[in-house]
């Protein structure tokens, strides 16, 4: 087996090309990926479809209940983004955040049982699906478009305190319309904040083409005056490399940048949506025999005899045997106790009194 | 006793400097907040003194840069948003409900959010309809967030270095006709770290008739209305809320309890406001049965607000208003 080879040009293959917006340059079309790298990223891609497709076991079983948007196809933008950035940089994303919320460093675990609103999921199950944390993840937001203010705050935060860490902030083809959008960039470009504008575009928002919603589909030129890259977001070294890119761009003091990543839901936009009114299974069916981003970088590190089937299907089996024990644990943790209910309204702050249902109900605040 | 007088505009103003100066992650933005000294010259000298780094003129983009703030704080700093009146937090108001109240709770602890918002809210003097409205009561409803609504110089001071130094949300409202109102400071006041504690009322006038709570300017009328009736014999207990979220209940509990009699008095409209509130809890609570008459809420008029002068004075309370009101509940 071989502990690394070239992906880029020269092998014939078009990957890590990127269309470009005023940029004179843009990512490397070359790269190398390392064995260790490739079974990380096979991995953690694996760990988060498995993940989302057992999430939507559980919510046709009722044990989830509310919105639960799955990221199912999308994995290699997630993982592509990690890989670019480290853990010290910050990022940010919309609902469609449980991938986000594996590869910024919470347990599947965790996860799970905040899905099903246990007290060991990861905000002890006051959060629920779209409001999940961990350092420098900023969420899981449910207000479309309202992250990216949020994120361009944070990259404000980076460049005050100066520790040369960027923030990715997230949005998709349907928030990229979004005045408060076109407000960040303003904000961002004036005062050269370290944000990586990243739009994830598969090509819906909710049960609306991209055609039926945009004036303009070119969403990585839609930052006007910011720099932009379009990418392959079904290609995960792509991603990386557009990510490593786009980062050294922030980190120099150039100002934010825009990334646009080409990718595909599975799923419909959400659990309530079966996501074949608006477009036909067999675009469905096309995208995950020829794109699917999981097959692509297995089928790419067997041909290149960097791994071997068996260890594939090894992982495979680590995987699924993780992700039922996170169920298990999700489906059989008890619920939050109601002494619970009013906790977390304020930070470091003396016990408060919260009114109840009726006057004679006195709850009670603790930080 | 060392007294000094200063102007609510240089006590917010002195307020924001020292806490600048003490906590590096401090920091103000907001529309002409800068290099214009603020509209309403509310931070004067701060860009002079701190610079660009730590006093931000904003583009006209109230959501984009509430936001901002609210990361900003979620990622370690602590902004001062300022909204130049309340009135265009409107348009940011998502990222100040969903984005800073709430947060906290959804995280179940883990994020954090301490920011102040802050601006002049309510009517002020001919500027007409879409920039005169109180928004005490929308931000008073929702849990997350604390609201404070300093009267005096005082208040001003000792509110928003709390106000800054709280880890929680603040809605800060304070009021434009108070700006330039001065207000005689004692010496204990002055001190770098004297703080007022949030969710505190004060009792400004004490007196055994009758109730009265009010905040912000208003509070200036009910002290004038209570002048006027010591005059006949009525004592008014006129008390300043400060703080409309968390609400201090027991205050006007025990006050109702002394003075059998209650009006509220707010420069807001009179549907689902602050005195709706106070009287609601009233009902619920222990002070219901000292009541000899029913409480009453004096508002401002429910409409909005016109221009002409005349029609203006006459749409908010006045002097008159609060002590006809006080008259009838002491008949009634």
């Amino acid at each position: 087996l071989v502990s690394c080879f070239t992906v880029g040009q020269h092998n014939g293959l078009q990957h890590l090309r990127c269309d470009l917006h005023r940029l004179d340059e843009g990512p490397s079309v070359q790269t190398v990926l390392t064995r260790e790298d490739g079974l990380r990223y096979y991995r953690t891609m694996q760990t988060m479809r498995r993940m989302e497709l057992k999430a939507d076991q559980l919510y046709k079983q009722k044990i989830i209940r509310g919105f639960c948007h799955l990221y199912d196809g999308q994995e290699a933008c997630a993982v592509g983004i990690e890989a670019g950035i480290s853990p010290t940089d910050h990022l940010i994303t919309a609902y469609r955040s449980h991938g986000y919320t594996y590869t910024r460093g919470v347990s599947v675990k965790e996860i799970m049982a905040e899905l099903t609103g246990r007290s060991g999921g990861v905000a002890k199950g006051k959060g629920g699906s779209m409001h999940m944390y961990a350092k420098n993840f900023y969420g899981g937001n449910g207000i479309v478009g309202a992250q990216v203010p949020l994120g361009a705050g944070v990259a404000l935060a980076c460049q005050y305190q100066g520790k040369n860490e960027v923030c990715v902030t997230l949005y998709g083809d349907g928030a990229a319309n979004q005045g408060q959008i076109f407000e960040s960039f303003n904000m961002a470009a004036l005062w050269k904040l370290p944000c990586i504008f990243i739009c994830e575009n598969n090509k819906y928002g909710m049960g609306t083409s991209v055609e039926r919603a945009s004036a303009s589909t070119d969403y990585y030129k839609r930052g006007d005056y910011i720099p932009g890259l379009r990418v392959d977001g079904m290609d995960v070294l792509s991603v990386r490399e557009a990510t490593r890119f786009a980062a050294d761009y922030c980190r120099s003091g150039k100002g934010p940048i825009l990334m646009e990543l080409q990718t595909y839901r599975y799923h419909g936009h959400s659990m309530s949506d079966p996501g074949v009114s608006y477009r036909t299974r067999e675009e469905i069916q096309e995208i995950r025999s020829k794109s699917d981003p999981i097959t692509m970088l297995k089928d790419c590190m067997i041909s290149r005899n960097m791994a071997s089937l068996e260890e594939i299907k090894d992982i495979d089996a680590t995987v699924r045997k993780e992700i039922e024990e996170a169920a298990q644990f999700a489906t059989s943790d008890p619920e939050p106790p109601l002494e619970d209910l009013c906790k977390h309204i304020f930070y470091n702050d003396a016990p408060l009194e919260v009114r109840g249902t009726h006057p004679w109900m006195r709850l009670k605040s603790i930080s | 006793m060392f007294y000094i007088r200063v102007t609510v505009r240089d006590a917010l103003n002195q307020a924001m400097d020292e806490e600048l100066e003490r906590d590096e992650r401090v920091f103000l933005l907001g529309e002409e907040v800068a290099q214009y000294d603020g509209a309403y010259k509310v931070s004067r000298g701060l860009w002079k003194k701190y610079g660009d780094k730590r006093i931000i003129d904003t583009p006209i983009t109230e959501m984009g840069f509430a936001g901002i703030a609210v990361g900003a704080a979620m990622a370690g700093l602590r902004p001062i948003c300022e909204f130049m009146t309340f009135n265009f937090s409107m348009q940011a108001i998502d990222q100040v409900i969903n984005s800073a109240a709430k947060t906290y709770y959804m995280s179940a602890g883990r994020q954090s959010v301490p920011i102040v918002f802050r601006g002049p809210n309510g009517a002020s003097a001919g500027v007409a309809a879409q920039h005169s409205q109180c928004f005490a009561a929308w931000y008073g409803h929702c849990p997350g967030l604390k609201v404070v609504s300093p009267w005096s110089a005082e208040d001003a001071r000792g509110l928003l270095k709390s106000a800054i130094r709280d880890d929680n949300p603040v809605v800060f409202l304070e009021n434009e006709l108070m700006y330039g109102v001065p207000f005689e400071m004692s010496e204990e006041s002055q001190s770098k770290d004297f703080l007022i504690p949030i969710g505190k009322a004060k009792i400004e006038r004490q007196g055994n008739h009758i109730t009265v709570v009010s905040h912000s300017r208003m509070v200036s009328l009910c002290l004038d209305a209570a002048a006027v009736l010591a005059k006949e014999g009525i004592e008014c207990e006129v008390i300043n809320m400060r703080t409309i979220r968390p609400l201090d209940a027991e205050a006007i509990e025990t006050s109702v309890m002394k003075t059998n009699h209650l009006i509220t008095v707010e420069g807001g409209w009179p549907q689902f406001g602050v005195g709706g509130e106070i009287l609601a809890r009233i009902m619920e609570g222990p002070a219901f049965n000292y009541l000899d008459a029913p409480a009453v809420r004096v508002t401002g008029v429910d409409i909005p607000m016109p221009y002409a002068k005349i029609l203006e004075d006459n749409s908010v309370p006045q002097i008159k208003d609060i002590i006809f009101s006080v008259k009838k509940t002491l008949n009634a």
